[in-house]
């Protein structure tokens, strides 16, 4: 029967279904380690070779047009620059609070009157 | 083809006529199926939506002073007296990953015009992705009522815990139980035939998104369970 769309063969689907196992079981397995950096790069790790063979495979980007990949891939490129902006956010957040909260805090009896208003 | 008919009826047009002339023209810049372009735009979109979710609970969880719940003791389970860490959330992981190849397959057999596979196919699919949410709203009842975490507090740590933790997970649950939904509709339909003339691409669209929902969870599971 002559082959219409997205058409490959199973043995590809197979394949990339094993790995998916194998690095799920190793994602799972990253939880037994200690928590440090060799721990998340190795949970990133596994993360971002399980989503590019789901993408690229099962949602078959590896065989579409360079149009459709950009136009889907490329705006996602700008959500790192708010992932940044707001780790260094959150960073700032945190050292004002620890400031705040190492400091003795307003008058006996004030945070009770605000609570009441 | 099409490009006449606009072409033609082009004069004539006047108002909200011209809009739906316009939307439905053959001008095209993907070459893939009209519904496979509007799939894949709607998940670009949904991407926006989970990253702000991740991002939020990345800020929240960095800029917090109080200690964030250990998840992998959270959701651990009791087996035979023993703690296994993130047991539940190990096995919703693999359950979700058996569904994504179950969806690859029935797309391969829909093109195949396989008929009775690929709604079989996209029943089991749906039925693995019926099982998370089951396994969800077990994973939720054992938060609230054993573990007293609420989107405003718990005893555990930090409070915005619970927030990001129903939030995020309540979001993917609602978009695998639509998906349950999404892929129970174009089975029957495949398994009635309905499809025999248009083609099968409806079969690959649906599994774009199984495949996304899938794909979302990789990133919950890294960021919420793992990190």
């Amino acid at each position: 029967m002559a082959a219409e769309g997205q058409q490959h063969p199973l043995k590809i689907y197979f394949y990339i279904w094993g790995l998916l196992f194998v690095f799920s079981a190793a994602s799972y397995f990253t939880d037994f380690l200690p928590h440090n950096a060799f721990r998340q790069g190795l949970i990133l790790l596994f993360m971002i070779l399980k989503a590019g063979f789901i993408v690229a495979i099962f949602m078959h980007m590896a065989w579409e047009r360079k149009a459709l990949i950009w136009a889907i891939l490329g705006p996602p490129i700008v959500l790192l620059v708010l992932i940044g902006l707001m780790a260094v956010e959150g960073d700032y957040t945190e050292l004002k609070r620890l400031d705040f909260f190492s400091k003795p805090i307003a008058p006996t009896g004030a945070h009770e009157a605000e609570a009441a208003r | 083809m099409a490009q006449e008919a606009v072409s033609a009826g082009d004069a004539q047009q006047a108002g909200w006529e011209t809009i739906v002339t316009d939307w439905s023209s053959d001008k095209q810049t993907f070459r893939v199926p009209w519904g496979k372009a509007m799939m894949w735009i709607f998940l670009l979109s949904d991407t926006f939506i989970f990253t702000c979710f991740l991002t939020g609970y990345m800020n929240v969880r960095i800029s917090t002073t109080m200690p964030w719940p250990n998840p992998s003791e959270v959701f651990g389970l009791e087996v035979g007296g023993v703690s296994v860490p993130l047991l539940l959330i190990g096995i919703m992981t693999f359950d979700l990953i058996t569904s994504s190849g179950t969806m690859a397959l029935a797309v391969n057999f829909g093109y195949r015009r396989d008929r009775g596979r690929t709604a079989a196919l996209m029943f089991l699919t749906a039925g693995f992705g019926a099982l998370f949410v089951g396994m969800q709203a077990f994973e939720w009842t054992k938060l609230i009522t054993q573990e007293g975490i609420r989107p405003w507090g718990n005893s555990l740590g930090a409070s915005q815990f619970g927030a990001t933790f129903f939030m995020i997970t309540g979001f993917h649950g609602l978009h695998v139980s639509a998906g349950v939904a999404y892929l129970t509709i174009v089975a029957m339909k495949v398994l009635r035939g309905d499809y025999e003339k248009k083609g099968y691409e409806i079969v690959e669209i649906a599994g774009l998104y199984w495949h996304f929902v899938d794909l979302v969870w990789v990133f919950i599971f890294a960021f919420f369970y793992l990190w």
